[in-house]
């Protein structure tokens, strides 16, 4: 079955800022979709941008049973989304998806997930995901740590809370939360979270920086990362051998292989 | 049995002159989620090497206006995996299969590869990628403007599909380079050397910097342009080309839709190849071969070779 796909905008709001949020009626998408996959949307019916934009998929829409779509969270950073925060309800849109390795969601009793800017989008999905799949009388609720360079930054703390999550904020500006780097909170977990002896993942999105200092400290504490990497793609189906990461097994592509890696099998430059 | 569609390049019969330009549609597979593949003229393989290329370090790719520059490097898995893992799906499409080849050295691989590609029946013809910009030279470490592409010269173009000729009596195609002052020179070379077709053209070299972080937005600095930015260099090329040679062309450079495809056919190419489209819109291909059917339909024209070349001066 074709991968490719007319998708009817369902809403597009802006939320706050630079900030949209995007729901499309893509219930094909929505039922194959996991954690850390994305969608590879044309903004540009023209040349203008020429290629697709690489997005996250932030959430499915619907019920477990009966899923209706999916839910985009972008941010106007260049043409792309520019382009794309400027398209109404009822507008279609030609989407691929979805795409790419996600998130393996482990059955783990806890976990920590880190977000950086960003970074939220497919975490906030995965964290439902891994509250769906524990069993209630043996869960300990996800820590998510989430990071930015200021408050305004700092997105969806709301809705990890809502599903139980412990939500711990870090800015570089001190004006939310912890002053400082979100991979401070990282380690403050891993120092002192009451669940000595026991491994538990972390799953992190976010600028290459966090990740690749969460890469250190998975693996000083020996604990496995899952961490989902960004590249610039010009296909997003594995063809252009563009998106391609330094592994220890040779050039990986993000957007096939990727965009979720464990840690410790990345080779940082 | 529908034959409007239907040309010949060397001795390879097309059921429609659309085919992918090597590079772009990896080695087919990547793309049977999103379209028949059986309905393409030809298949184009990426290139392959004797020995697996690692490829460029990142960032390879960035976009630009209306097109897109990339050095991958001729990342690929080598000759003997790409006829153990990629070839038998290749077979099973049931359409002319075309391999892409280069050389890092000089043309006493690309006589190895022909030699072993030679014996595969199932491989249709051969392209000769002498024309890559993304591969540097042993001489000229991180100065690309100083490597010297076997087809910026008609004397080593001459040497290369002289030296591959002798060795397979396979379709071969000689894949060209658009960075030369005179295209026509190389062209007349590889026509004299025995290729029995041309490919062209290859990549623009280009570059662009990022001007926040004051640096080069692709690795090895220097990159190929493709896209429709260079479609009207392309066309031009293809008609210059088909002034001065008998051989069939085949045309690409930009082409995004079935005007553009048309454009070529019009400046003389025989089939066309569409690039970067396909990683736009992945099922472009079959838009355009049946955009082409509807064109002679309208038109009331029989057979596309009639428009081969048909530009009106």
């Amino acid at each position: 079955m074709s991968k490719m796909s007319e998708i009817k905008i369902i809403s597009n709001k802006n939320i706050k800022e630079n900030y949209f949020k995007m729901v499309l009626d893509a219930s094909g998408i929505a039922r194959k979709a996991l954690p850390g996959q994305f969608v590879n949307i044309r903004v540009s019916d023209g040349t203008q941008p020429l290629l697709r934009r690489p997005l996250g998929i932030h959430r499915v829409t619907g019920h477990q049973s009966l899923v209706t779509g999916i839910e985009l969270l972008f941010e106007v950073v260049g043409d792309g989304t520019r382009l794309l925060s400027q398209k109404k309800a009822g507008e279609y849109l030609d989407v691929i998806g979805p795409l790419g390795n996600g998130f393996s969601v482990l059955g783990s009793r806890f976990s920590v997930l880190v977000a950086g800017g960003m970074g939220v989008v497919p975490l906030l999905f995965l964290a439902e995901r891994i509250i769906q799949g524990t069993e209630k009388r043996n869960k300990v609720n996800p820590v998510v740590l989430i990071g930015s360079k200021t408050k305004n930054g700092i997105l969806c703390a709301k809705e990890f809370k809502a599903l139980g999550c412990d939500v711990k904020v870090a800015t570089e500006d001190g004006s939310q939360g912890l002053k400082g780097y979100v991979t401070g909170l990282l380690e403050d977990v891993l120092r002192h979270y009451p669940l000595p002896g026991t491994r538990y993942p972390i799953y992190a999105c976010g600028p290459t920086p966090m990740l690749k200092e969460i890469s250190r400290l998975s693996q000083e504490y020996k604990i496995p990362a899952q961490i989902s990497l960004e590249a610039h793609m010009a296909c997003g189906i594995g063809a252009c051998l563009g998106c391609v990461v330094n592994t220890k097994e040779g050039f990986k592509r993000v957007c096939k292989e990727g965009p979720v890696f464990y840690a410790k099998e990345i080779l940082w430059s | 049995m529908y034959k409007g569609l239907e040309v010949k390049i060397g001795k390879l019969r097309l059921l429609n002159p659309v085919m992918v330009a090597s590079g772009t549609f990896g080695y087919a597979e990547e793309f049977s989620d999103f379209m028949d593949l059986k309905k393409l003229g030809a298949v184009v393989t990426k290139t392959i090497t004797l020995k697996p290329r690692p490829g460029n370090k990142p960032p390879r790719t960035c976009e630009t206006p209306s097109g897109m520059l990339n050095s991958i490097g001729l990342e690929n898995p080598g000759l003997n995996r790409f006829v153990s893992e990629k070839l038998p799906y290749l077979k099973k499409i049931g359409v002319p299969i075309i391999v892409s080849i280069a050389s890092e050295g000089d043309s006493r691989e690309f006589v190895e590869l022909a030699k072993c590609l030679d014996e595969i029946k199932e491989i249709s013809a051969i392209e000769l990628n002498i024309s890559c910009p993304n591969i540097r030279g042993q001489k000229s470490e991180g100065r690309s403007q100083n490597v010297r592409l076997v087809s910026q010269d008609p004397k080593a173009t001459y040497a290369v599909v002289r030296s591959v000729r002798k060795v397979t009596k396979k379709t071969l195609i000689t894949k060209l380079s658009p960075n030369v002052t005179s295209i026509e020179d190389i062209a007349l070379a590889a026509e004299r050397a025995g290729t029995d077709a041309l490919a062209l053209i290859n990549t623009l070299l280009g570059m662009s910097i990022d001007t926040q972080t004051l640096r080069p937005r692709i690795a090895a600095v220097t990159a190929g342009l493709s896209g429709p930015a260079i479609r009207p260099v392309a066309v031009r090329m293809t008609w210059e080309v088909y002034r001065k040679t008998k051989l069939p062309i085949i045309g690409m450079g930009g082409i995004t839709d079935t005007k553009s495809a048309l454009e070529f056919i019009l400046a003389g190419a025989t089939a066309v190849a569409v690039g970067t489209a396909n990683f736009v819109k992945p099922s472009v291909t079959i838009e355009i071969i049946d955009g082409l059917k509807e064109y002679l339909n309208k038109n009331r024209i029989a057979d596309i070779k009639s428009l081969i070349g048909a530009l009106k001066l």
